[in-house]
C-alpha cells in the first residue's frame, strides 16, 4: 500500500472524486441529528420533553380553548373542588383555577427560560474570559462573582425594582416592563454559579493536549475557546442551566408574593400558589394544582437537561 | 553563498529559552544552534529534560510566556526571524508552513468532534473551503495516511480509534495544509514497537510525497539510525554533538554520545556474554544556575581539570561533524 498513492494526492482523479463524494454525502448524518438520535434513547428525558411540550402547548393554546375569564369573581362558587364547570376548582374569589394556571403558565415558563438564558449568557462569557486570562482579570472577575454571591439578594431586588419599575413600565407597558425587569434581575443575580463552573472547566480543559495541538495548528485564542474548549465544557453548563430555569420560576413566585413582581391580577404560578397557602386546610386542591404545575415543569426540565448532556457527549455510548 | 541560504529552511541561532520559577531561572535551552535544510530529516536526541521539546516548541512559539522567556537568539524561518512575530502572524505560519505532532496521540484529539471535523477545521482555518469540500479533503488525508475505510472513518470520534490510528490522524491533521516542516515530538514513544515502525515509515513516505523536512525529536537511538540523515545530540540545554548519522554512529566523539550508543540494548551481544546493559551513571544536572564548564563533567569518565573550568566550544572535527568536548 505504501507509495501507491501519488505525490500530489490527486493523480488519480476519478478515484479521488469518488472518495470525496462518498465522504461528503454522509454529512447528512449531521451532529444535530446524531444528538437527537441519542437524546431519544434517554427515556426519562424523552418523557420530560413530552410533558414539557404538552405544558407549553397547553399554556399557548389552552386559553383559546378554555375561554373562562381569569378575573371573573363569583362568590357563590368560592373554594369549590374540581367539578365539570371548574375542572381544577375555584379560588377564594370564585375564579376558575384552570384558566388562571393556563394564563399564568405563559409568564412563568417564559420568565424561567429567559432568565436562564440571561444567566447562562453572562455566566459563560464571564467564566470564559476569567478562565482564559491569567492573573489580574481572572481575579477581578472572580471577586465580582463573589461580591454578587455575598449580596443580600432580596434588599437588592427591592432597590432595583423601586428604582426602575416606573421608568420601564412607561416605556414597555405594565406586563412588558415588569417581564423584562424580572428576567434581567433574576438572570443578573444567578450567573455566578455558571461563571464559576465555566471557569473551572476551562482551567482544566485548556491544559489538555488537544488544545495545544489546536494552538500548534494555528487556532486563534477565540477559536480555541469557542470551537474547542466550550463544547467540552457544555455538559455541566446545560445541567446548571436547567436548574436555573427551575430556580427562576421559583424566584419569580417569590417576587410576585412580595408584591414586587407582576401585579396580583396577573396570575403567575407562584402567585397562585402563594395566594392558596392561607386556605390550604380547607381547599388543598388550590395549592396542589398550582404546586403540581411548577413541580412538573421543573422536573421535566431537569430530566431534559440530563438527556441533553448525555446526547452531546459523544464518549458516552448510547 | 546565495544557494546555501536558499537551501536552509530553518536556522536556529544561539536560542535561549529560559523559565522563571520560584527557585530561580531554569535555563532549559541555553544557546542552541540548529539548522535544517529543505528535504532533510534531522534527529534531535538526548535524555529527558535536556531541552529537546522546549527547542521544538520554541520554534512554533508554543512556550507559555510567562513563565517562559526568549532570552536571546534568533529563529530564522526561510530567513525571517520568528521571535518578534505576534500570535496572529504565528497562526499563519503554524500548520501552513510548520506543523507539529505530539507525543500523546490518546489525548491530542478533541473528544467531542469527529476526526473529519477536526481535520476539516484546520483546513478551513487556513484555506477557503466549504464544509463539504473540507470533509472530502479530510477523508482524502485519512486515506493518504492509510486509514482503511477512510470515507467512513472520517465520521468517527477519536475514542473509536486505537493509539496508532490516532497518531495517523494527528499526522494527517498536521500535514493537511502541506507544511514545509514537520516537527515530530517523540511521535512514537507512546506506541508499541510494531506500530512505531509503521508510523515512522508513514512519516518517511509523507515526507517524500510532500517534499517536506522533518525534525524528529526522540530519545530512541534506534529510531534515529533508521530515519535521520543528520543528528543533533543535546545535553542539559546545549548541543554537544552534531553529525551526519553514519559518522555519529560510526565515530561518536562526545563521551555522552558514546554512552548513549552503548546503552542501546542489543540482543546479539547480551545473549553471548551475559553482559549487563551499560548505563550512564548519574542524572542530568539541575539547569538552575549551572556551574561553569562542561555540563557533562560530573558524569564523564574522561573528566579532566579543564572540563570544570570553562564550557568547551563546539568545534568541527570532520566535515559536518561538530563536538563540544576538549578531547
Amino acid at each position: 500500500m505504501a507509495g501507491s498513492t501519488p505525490v500530489s494526492l490527486s493523480a488519480d482523479p476519478p478515484a479521488r472524486e469518488a472518495l470525496v463524494a462518498k465522504a461528503a454525502n454522509r454529512i447528512q448524518f449531521s451532529p444535530g441529528r446524531e444528538a437527537w438520535r441519542r437524546f431519544r434513547r434517554h427515556k426519562l428525558a424523552m418523557a420530560g420533553a413530552v410533558v414539557l411540550l404538552a405544558m407549553i402547548g397547553a399554556v399557548l393554546l389552552g386559553p383559546l380553548v378554555w375561554k373562562v375569564p381569569i378575573n371573573e369573581i363569583d362568590f357563590s362558587s368560592h373554594l369549590e373542588g374540581p367539578s365539570w364547570a371548574h375542572p381544577l376548582g375555584t379560588d377564594d374569589l370564585g375564579q376558575d383555577i384552570l384558566a388562571r394556571l393556563l394564563y399564568g403558565g405563559r409568564i412563568s415558563l417564559a420568565v424561567g427560560f429567559c432568565a436562564m438564558l440571561v444567566a447562562a449568557l453572562i455566566g459563560v462569557t464571564v467564566g470564559a474570559i476569567a478562565g482564559m486570562s491569567r492573573g489580574g482579570v481572572d481575579a477581578m472577575l472572580m471577586w465580582l462573582a463573589d461580591l454578587f454571591l455575598s449580596l443580600p439578594q432580596l434588599p437588592l431586588l427591592l432597590l432595583i425594582i423601586y428604582l426602575f419599575r416606573d421608568a420601564l413600565t412607561k416605556v414597555l407597558g405594565v406586563e412588558g416592563g415588569i417581564f423584562l425587569m424580572i428576567v434581567l434581575v433574576i438572570g443578573g443575580l444567578r450567573w455566578m454559579q455558571v461563571a464559576r463552573l465555566v471557569r473551572a472547566q476551562i482551567l482544566s480543559i485548556r491544559e489538555k493536549e488537544f488544545i495545544e495541538a489546536a494552538r500548534a495548528l494555528g487556532a486563534s485564542k477565540m477559536r480555541q475557546v469557542v470551537r474547542h474548549i466550550l463544547p467540552n465544557a457544555l455538559g455541566p453548563v446545560i445541567v446548571a442551566g436547567t436548574i436555573d430555569v427551575a430556580a427562576a420560576i421559583i424566584a419569580e413566585s417569590t417576587l410576585s408574593f412580595l408584591g414586587l413582581g407582576f401585579p396580583p391580577d396577573i396570575p403567575t404560578w407562584g402567585r397562585v400558589l402563594f395566594d392558596a397557602k392561607d386556605t390550604i386546610d380547607v381547599a388543598p386542591h388550590w395549592a396542589i394544582f398550582a404546586g403540581a404545575a411548577i413541580f412538573l415543569a421543573v422536573l421535566s426540565i431537569n430530566f431534559i437537561g440530563d438527556g441533553l448532556r448525555d446526547a452531546f457527549d459523544p464518549r458516552r455510548v448510547l | 553563498m546565495a544557494e546555501m541560504l536558499q537551501e536552509t529552511l530553518l536556522d536556529i541561532k544561539d536560542l535561549k529559552t529560559w523559565f522563571k520559577t520560584d527557585d530561580g531561572l531554569v535555563r532549559a535551552v541555553d544557546g542552541v544552534d540548529i539548522s535544517l535544510k529543505r528535504g532533510e530529516t534531522l534527529g534531535i536526541v538526548g535524555e529527558s529534560g535536556c531541552g529537546k521539546t522546549v527547542t521544538a516548541r520554541s520554534v512554533l512559539k508554543l512556550i507559555d510566556m510567562p513563565p517562559g522567556r526568549f532570552e536571546g537568539g534568533q529563529i530564522l524561518w526561510q530567513g525571517r526571524d520568528l521571535i518578534p512575530l505576534d500570535t496572529a502572524e504565528m497562526d499563519k505560519i503554524r500548520a501552513r508552513e510548520i506543523a507539529i505532532v505530539f507525543q500523546e496521540p490518546m489525548t491530542s484529539l478533541n473528544p467531542v468532534y469527529t476526526v473529519g471535523d477536526q481535520i476539516a477545521e484546520v483546513l478551513r482555518q487556513h484555506q477557503n473551503l466549504s464544509r463539504k469540500e473540507a470533509i472530502g479533503a479530510a477523508a482524502e488525508m485519512l486515506k493518504a495516511v492509510h486509514i482503511p475505510n477512510a470515507e467512513k472513518r472520517v465520521h468517527d470520534y477519536p475514542h473509536q480509534f486505537s493509539g496508532g490510528m490516532r497518531q495517523r490522524v494527528m499526522i494527517a491533521m498536521a500535514l493537511s495544509c502541506k507544511p514545509k516542516l514537520l516537527i515530530a515530538d517523540e511521535p512514537t514513544t507512546a506506541l508499541d514497537v510494531t506500530i512505531q515502525a509503521q508510523i515512522l515509515e508513514l512519516m518517511q513516505e509523507m515526507k517524500e510525497r510532500l517534499g517536506m523536512s522533518i525534525m524528529l525529536i526522540t530519545h530512541a537511538m534506534g529510531v534515529v539510525a533508521e530515519t535521520c540523515q543528520r543528528v543533533v545530540v543535546m545535553y542539559a540545554g546545549k548541543v554537544v554533538e552534531e553529525a551526519p548519522v553514519e559518522s555519529l554512529f560510526g565515530d561518536p566523539r562526545h563521551p555522552y554520545t558514546q554512552g548513549l550508543i552503548r546503552s542501546i540494548p542489543r540482543v546479539d551481544r547480551a545473549a553471548e556474554a551475559r553482559q549487563r546493559l551499560e548505563a550512564i551513571p548519574g542524572t542530568v544536572p539541575s539547569l538552575l544556575e549551572p556551574p561553569p564548564g562542561c555540563r557533562f563533567a560530573s558524569r564523564c569518565k574522561y573528566v579532566t581539570e579543564i572540563c570544570t573550568k570553562a564550557m568547551p566550544p563546539l568545534k568541527e572535527v570532520a566535515p559536518g561533524h561538530r563536538v563540544r568536548c576538549v578531547l
